[in-house]
C-alpha cells in the first residue's frame, strides 16, 4: 500500500519501562479519513502509544509514520500537523474557556476566527460559557473544551486517548457523533476507549491487552470471522446458573453478560438437551437463545486463548 | 426506628445536600434491604457522589433523615464510618505497602484485633489464590488483582454493608466478571453491596438499581420492572430515555 494513503503507519513498535513491556511490538495501519479504535482495558499500552506517535517520547524500537511523516525524524512538523487530547484533563484551569481557545490558537501561529467553522459544532455547546475558568468546568464540558483545543489549529489526523472514560453512557454516545462529523470534514481519527461497547463506532480496530494486539479488523468482519456459537441463557437463579454451566462438559465457556450470561458451545452442545437438565436441576423460567457475539465476547474468547 | 430492628439496611427520607444555592441532591427517598445488591446509577453530575458521601458519613445532610448500619446519618457519620466498606477505582490499595501490610493497615485502622486479622487475612487470601504474593509490593500487581485485592481489604472487618464505587472503570473483561463474582458470593452470605457502575451490564446483575437525574431519584425498581415500565430492550435504553431530560451536568 502507499504510505500516502495512509495517515498513521506503526511497524514492530516496543517500549519498556524498567522490566514492564508497555509496547510489544506493536503494528497497525490507520487509513486516511477513517476513525480507528484502540480498544483494550488499563495496561494495554493504548497511552503509550499515542505518546510516541505525538512525539512526546521514544520507542526502544520499531518505526513509524504519522500523515506520512517519521516519527523521529520529522517530529516538529508531525507537532504541528496533529491534535492530541491526552486521556488526564490538561489544559489551563485558570484561564477560561475563550482564553484556553486562544491559547492554543496562537501557539500553532492559527485565530480562533480562521478555523471557527471546525470547532463550531462542538465549540458553541460551550461557549455561552466562555467566560467560565476551565478549572470550574463539568467532565462533559472539559471534555468538549479539550477538544475543541486540539481543534483549533486544523489537523490532518487527531489523537483522543480516552476520550470518553469516566464519562456516562449519553454523553459518550454524543461524543462518538461528534467524531463522526469530523471524520466527514476529512479528519483521520485514533481514539482509545476501555469501553467495548464503543467499537461499533469505529471503521476499524484493534483490541489490546497488556502491550499486545490480539485483532485488528472492522468490528463488523471481527464478528462475521468469530469462530463459535454463542448462546444467551437465564433462569430465576444466575448465580446458580453460572456455576452449574460452569460444569457442564459441552460448553467451553460461561460468564456474565448483563440480563442473559452468555456460553460458548463446545462439541456435543444440544440446546434441547441443557433446558431439560436445568430443569431437572431445579432452574425455573430458563431461557436460552443464539446470539450474535459483540466486541466483549470476541475480546473474552482472544484473550481465553493466550492467557487464562 | 433503627435499621437494625428491620429489613433496611438504609433508610433514608428526604435527604438534601445544598452547596450555597445550589441542590445537589435533591429530597431522596429509598431503602436498601439486607442482602441486596443494589446499583446506584446516573448520569454525570446527577449528585450520586454527593448522595453515596451522604451515605458513607463522610458529609452531613442539609436536610432529611435516615440511617445506614443501624446509624443515624445527620448525627453518627463517625460510627458509620467503622460499620461500613468501602472501595473506589480510584484510590484503595497502598502501592509500597505488601499485600499483607495493606491488609494489616486497614484491617488496624477498622479495630480488627491482631490475631483475628491474621486469620481472616490468611483466609482471604488463600481464597482469592493469592496467599504466594503475601510479601509482593502492590504496585507490582496488574490492575485486576489490585481490584480484587481491595475487594476484599474493604470487606476484611466483616461490614454489613460494602460501598464499591466504580470499582471495575478500565479492568478487562475477564477480570470485571471475576470481580461481579465476588460481589455475587459475598452477597449470597449475606452482605449488602451498593455499588455505581458506567458499565450498562453490570447494572442487569443488581437486585434493584436507581437512576439518580438532577438530584432526585428518577426511577427505582428491579432491572426487569423498570425495562417493563419503560417499554424498554435494555436498561441501556432506560438509562438514555431518563438522562435526556436532564439539566444538569454536561
Amino acid at each position: 500500500m502507499d504510505t500516502s494513503t495512509l495517515a498513521i503507519e506503526v511497524k514492530g513498535i516496543s517500549k519498556s519501562y524498567g522490566t514492564v513491556k508497555a509496547l510489544d511490538k506493536v503494528s497497525l495501519d490507520v487509513r486516511r479519513g477513517e476513525i480507528f479504535g484502540l480498544i483494550g482495558p488499563d495496561g494495554a499500552g493504548k497511552t503509550t502509544l499515542f505518546k510516541i506517535l505525538v512525539t512526546l517520547l521514544n520507542a526502544d524500537e520499531g518505526t513509524a509514520t504519522v500523515d506520512g511523516l517519521d516519527i523521529v525524524k520529522d517530529y516538529r512538523t508531525i507537532r504541528s500537523r496533529v491534535g492530541y487530547m491526552p486521556g488526564k484533563f490538561s489544559l489551563y484551569p485558570d484561564l477560561t474557556i475563550e482564553e484556553n481557545m486562544e491559547f492554543f490558537a496562537t501557539l500553532f501561529g492559527v485565530t480562533v476566527e480562521q478555523n471557527y467553522d471546525l470547532v463550531a459544532p462542538i465549540y458553541k455547546q460551550i461557549e455561552p460559557f466562555k467566560k467560565r475558568r476551565a478549572g470550574r468546568l463539568s467532565g462533559g464540558m472539559k471534555q468538549k473544551l479539550a477538544l475543541s483545543c486540539a481543534l483549533i489549529h486544523k489537523p490532518s489526523v487527531l489523537f483522543l486517548d480516552e476520550p470518553t472514560t469516566g464519562v456516562d453512557a449519553v454523553s459518550r454516545s454524543e461524543f462518538w457523533d461528534m467524531l463522526h462529523n469530523l471524520r466527514e470534514q476529512g479528519l483521520s481519527i485514533l481514539a482509545s476507549t476501555p469501553y467495548m461497547d464503543e467499537a461499533s463506532r469505529c471503521d476499524r480496530i484493534a483490541l489490546c491487552n497488556t502491550g499486545r494486539v490480539l485483532d485488528i479488523d472492522s468490528p463488523q468482519h471481527m464478528v462475521e470471522k468469530f469462530d463459535g456459537r454463542i448462546y444467551g441463557i437465564k433462569s430465576h437463579n444466575m448465580y446458580d446458573l453460572l456455576k452449574e454451566l460452569r460444569d457442564n462438559r459441552c460448553i467451553s465457556s460461561c460468564y456474565t453478560a448483563g440480563e442473559y450470561h452468555h456460553l460458548l458451545a463446545g462439541a456435543g452442545f444440544d440446546l434441547g438437551d441443557l433446558k431439560q437438565r436445568l430443569i431437572a436441576k431445579g432452574h425455573s423460567d430458563v431461557e436460552i437463545k443464539s446470539i450474535v457475539p459483540n466486541i466483549e465476547d470476541i475480546f473474552i474468547k482472544l484473550l481465553s486463548n493466550e492467557q487464562y | 426506628m433503627s435499621s437494625t430492628e428491620t429489613n433496611h439496611i438504609i433508610q433514608v427520607k428526604d435527604l438534601t445536600k445544598q452547596f450555597g444555592t445550589f441542590t445537589a441532591v435533591d429530597h431522596i427517598t429509598f431503602e436498601v434491604e439486607r442482602g441486596e445488591i443494589f446499583g446506584f446509577l446516573g448520569a454525570n453530575g446527577a449528585g450520586k457522589t454527593t448522595a453515596m458521601r451522604m451515605l458513607c458519613g463522610l458529609s452531613y445532610p442539609t436536610s432529611g433523615n435516615g440511617t445506614v448500619a443501624g446509624f443515624d446519618v445527620v448525627k453518627e457519620g463517625e460510627k458509620i464510618k467503622r460499620h461500613i466498606g468501602y472501595m473506589s477505582q480510584r484510590f484503595s490499595l497502598y502501592d509500597d505497602l505488601t499485600v499483607m501490610e495493606n491488609m494489616e493497615l486497614f484491617g488496624g485502622i477498622y479495630g480488627v484485633k491482631r490475631r483475628e486479622l491474621k486469620k481472616r487475612a490468611t483466609t482471604l487470601l488463600q481464597k482469592l489464590k493469592f496467599i504466594e504474593e503475601r510479601d509482593t509490593m502492590v504496585k507490582a500487581l496488574p490492575l485486576g488483582w489490585k481490584q480484587k485485592l481491595a475487594f476484599a481489604v474493604a470487606t476484611l472487618h466483616s461490614p454489613e454493608i460494602v460501598f464499591l464505587d466504580e470499582p471495575t472503570g478500565g479492568v478487562d473483561p475477564i477480570t470485571r466478571r471475576q470481580f461481579w463474582e465476588m460481589i455475587y458470593q459475598a452477597a449470597s452470605q449475606g452482605t449488602t453491596i451498593f455499588v455505581t457502575t458506567h458499565y450498562m451490564d453490570e447494572a442487569e446483575y443488581c437486585n434493584r438499581i436507581s437512576m439518580m437525574v438532577d438530584g432526585k431519584i428518577k426511577a427505582l425498581d428491579t432491572p426487569a420492572n423498570l425495562k417493563k415500565s419503560y417499554n424498554a430492550a435494555s436498561i441501556d435504553e432506560v438509562f438514555r430515555t431518563l438522562a435526556r431530560d436532564a439539566q444538569r451536568g454536561d
